[in-house]
């Protein structure tokens, strides 16, 4: 089946409003997902289930998070692993204080990172850019601070660690790899299809219009104030879920000191190589940047094994920083829209394929 | 001309003033617009038209001044207010959402008619698709009216000049408004995008008895579509009067129309 619009006439706006207009895309989504619920669990080994799959999941929601907030409301943030570390603490203080069933901690945890996460977008109803980014950068530090300062986040532990409690639904245990697999995919993939529904809606549009030509959407009547605190509001929501997910279904124990400044920026790394405003593109960026160093370290050292040079571990290491630096200039100066906007290009290329006009 | 009528006075200005630090850009302007009138204000470059146009939607805060609109007194408008009050209007240099589609441009100008919350919005199923089908619809409106059912899924950053006024001039009429005020609409546009730039605005006035300020340069549309005008110079008003008036007004000449005969 060749990959055309044509043919596929809309007839009613219902049709064109759907999520996925053209038909080869909704079987697509519809295999992926069943590989990703029924397929994976059946062939991954535990490995690629713990190690690849869940953090690429988790991360891919907190890209999603930051995406919200720079690709479609325009605000820059340097705090990501701060609300991710909220979430995280939340939702271990609503199970081990009030023995809360998970799903509703979690939710609770993302509930609190939204809050702080409000907080913290206060000053960008003052400043804008590289100031805005300056003043997220007081949560990174303030909130690992606090978690690490005052005991009562962590229960008491030595250096802030916390330790996930064991997770159950429904009497269900979630202790295998292949459980927190699908309970990660479970609570991803529906916030993953609920932020594309506020981005086709009117919140997204609005948040799009103060990103663009923030005179001209306050003249049409959009509220600046309330449409940029609720993008803080739902982008640390979404961290603070994946913040809550990495130490239940990835981590398992997890100091404040995991969520640094480094994590902010790798997940800043992942919304530029993705796509700046994409919700797709937050999955491929999350996906690359876990990938390559896994990829990297399968190709190099045969590589340069082939010229008789050993290298070290270090070395890979310190190579995949220069890719990174690399990919990152290359993507800022030449494809600002990232592995999203390529994969639109393939898809366009296709849909004429194989006339090339 | 067509057979509309023209109604009461709907938005007086009293004594505006607006100043810039130093820069007095408005001084003391005093008047009115009818409902469903053609209004232009006209004057030579950074005589303050954009700036009055700026106060009328809250855009700029005058420092004296009164606003009556539908009889209430205000000393100054608020942006979002004005918006809520029935305002919309288009920017001398184009104000668009870059990164968006027309269509989406379009809906954006409905912002004001959605109710539904983010929450609603983002389980998609019920109100929130109910809504959007609805306001589709009416920007589909909009749409054919404007003759650009071709670019409707093109980002307006792709589009060329004229178009994207175009395009601006449909998020206003998407919001439905009582009062469109237009900043230059037909600048930098050929002579046929000038001609169907005038028939939409006069179709608009027509059809849905909106009242219209608008800001232009060129004399001939000016004289042609307006049923009075005020002209402005040096943030001072020197003139106001049917274009028949204004086009007779010894001063006028001299400062402004002087030139161009
Ligand atoms: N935001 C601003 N800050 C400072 N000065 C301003 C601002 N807006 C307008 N001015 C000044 O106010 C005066 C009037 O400007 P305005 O843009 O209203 O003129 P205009 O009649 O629209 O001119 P043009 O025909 O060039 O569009 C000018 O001297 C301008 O420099
Ligand atoms: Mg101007």
């Amino acid at each position: 089946m060749l990959y055309r619009e044509t043919g596929q006439f809309k007839t009613t706006y219902a049709a064109d409003q759907q999520i996925f207009p053209i038909r080869q895309d909704r079987i697509a989504i519809g295999l992926l997902l069943a590989v990703a619920f029924l397929g994976v669990p059946l062939v991954a080994d535990q490995y690629w289930l713990s190690a690849i799959l869940i953090p690429f999941l988790i991360f891919a929601l907190a890209t999603l998070g930051l995406n919200i907030l720079t690709g479609y409301a325009g605000q820059l943030s340097l705090g990501s692993a701060a609300f991710m570390a909220v979430g995280a603490f939340g939702a271990y203080n609503f199970i081990l204080r009030l023995d809360m069933p998970i799903i509703p901690a979690f939710l609770l945890g993302g509930l609190c990172a939204a809050t702080v996460g409000i907080l913290f977008g206060l000053p960008s109803l003052r400043i804008k850019g590289f100031y805005l980014a300056v003043a997220t950068l007081a949560a990174q530090f303030f909130v690992v601070w606090g978690l690490t300062k005052f005991g009562w986040f962590s229960n008491y532990s030595s250096s802030g660690v916390i330790t996930a409690q064991d997770m159950e639904i429904f009497g269900f245990p979630i202790d295998s790899p292949v459980s927190k697999y699908l309970l990660t995919l479970t609570i991803v993939s529906l916030l993953a299809l609920m932020a594309k529904n506020m981005v086709r809606s009117n919140t997204g549009r609005s948040w799009m219009a103060v990103r663009d030509m923030d005179v001209a959407a306050e003249v049409i009547g959009i509220p600046l104030m309330k449409t940029k605190l609720l993008a803080f509001a739902v982008s640390s929501f979404y961290c603070g879920v994946a913040g809550a997910l990495a130490a239940y279904c990835y981590l398992g124990t997890v100091e404040p000191d995991y969520f640094t400044l480094d994590l902010s920026f790798k997940i800043l790394f992942m919304v530029i190589v993705g796509g700046v405003g994409s919700i797709l593109g937050s999955f491929f960026g999350a996906a690359f940047i876990i990938l390559l160093p896994i990829f990297l370290n399968i190709v190099l050292h045969p590589l340069f094994g082939l010229f008789g040079i050993d290298i070290s571990t270090a070395i890979v290491s310190n190579m995949e920083l220069m890719i990174f630096g690399g990919l990152i200039i290359f993507f800022l100066a030449v494809e600002p829209h990232g592995l999203a906007r390529l994969w639109q290009i393939g898809k366009e290329k296709l849909r004429i394929w194989p006339f090339p006009h | 001309m067509s057979a509309r009528k023209i109604g009461e006075v709907i938005l007086d200005l009293q004594n505006i003033s607006l100043r810039f630090g130093g820069v007095k850009a408005l001084t003391d302007i005093s008047f009115n617009v009818r409902e469903h009138e053609v209004r232009a204000i006209i004057g030579p470059n950074g005589a303050g038209k954009s700036s009055m146009l700026n106060v009328i939607n809250g855009v700029y805060h005058p420092q004296e001044g009164t606003i009556i609109f539908r009889g209430e007194k205000r000393h100054e408008m608020e942006a979002n207010a004005a918006a809520k009050a029935g305002f919309a209007r288009t920017f001398q240099n184009i104000a668009l959402f870059k990164g968006m589609s027309v269509l989406d441009n379009l809906m954006t100008g409905r912002n004001l008619k959605l109710k539904t919350n983010f929450l609603q919005q983002a389980i998609w199923w019920g109100p929130a698709r109910r809504e959007e089908l609805e306001n589709r619809q009416k920007v589909e409106e909009v749409i054919d009216f404007l003759e650009i059912e071709h670019i409707r899924k093109t980002p307006v950053g792709r589009l060329p000049y004229g178009l994207q006024k175009r395009v601006e001039l449909g998020r206003a009429l998407a919001a439905e408004p009582q009062i469109l005020l237009l900043d230059e609409p037909m600048a930098g546009m050929n002579v046929e995008e000038k001609q169907d730039m005038c028939r939409f605005i006069l179709d608009v006035n027509d059809q849905f008895g909106t009242t219209i300020v608008l800001i232009e340069h060129d004399m001939g549309v000016v004289m042609d579509i307006s049923d009075r005008v005020v002209v402005l110079d040096y943030g001072k008003k020197i003139g106001d009067g049917t274009p028949d008036e204004v086009k007779n007004n010894p001063e006028v000449i001299s400062a402004y129309l002087g030139t161009q005969h």
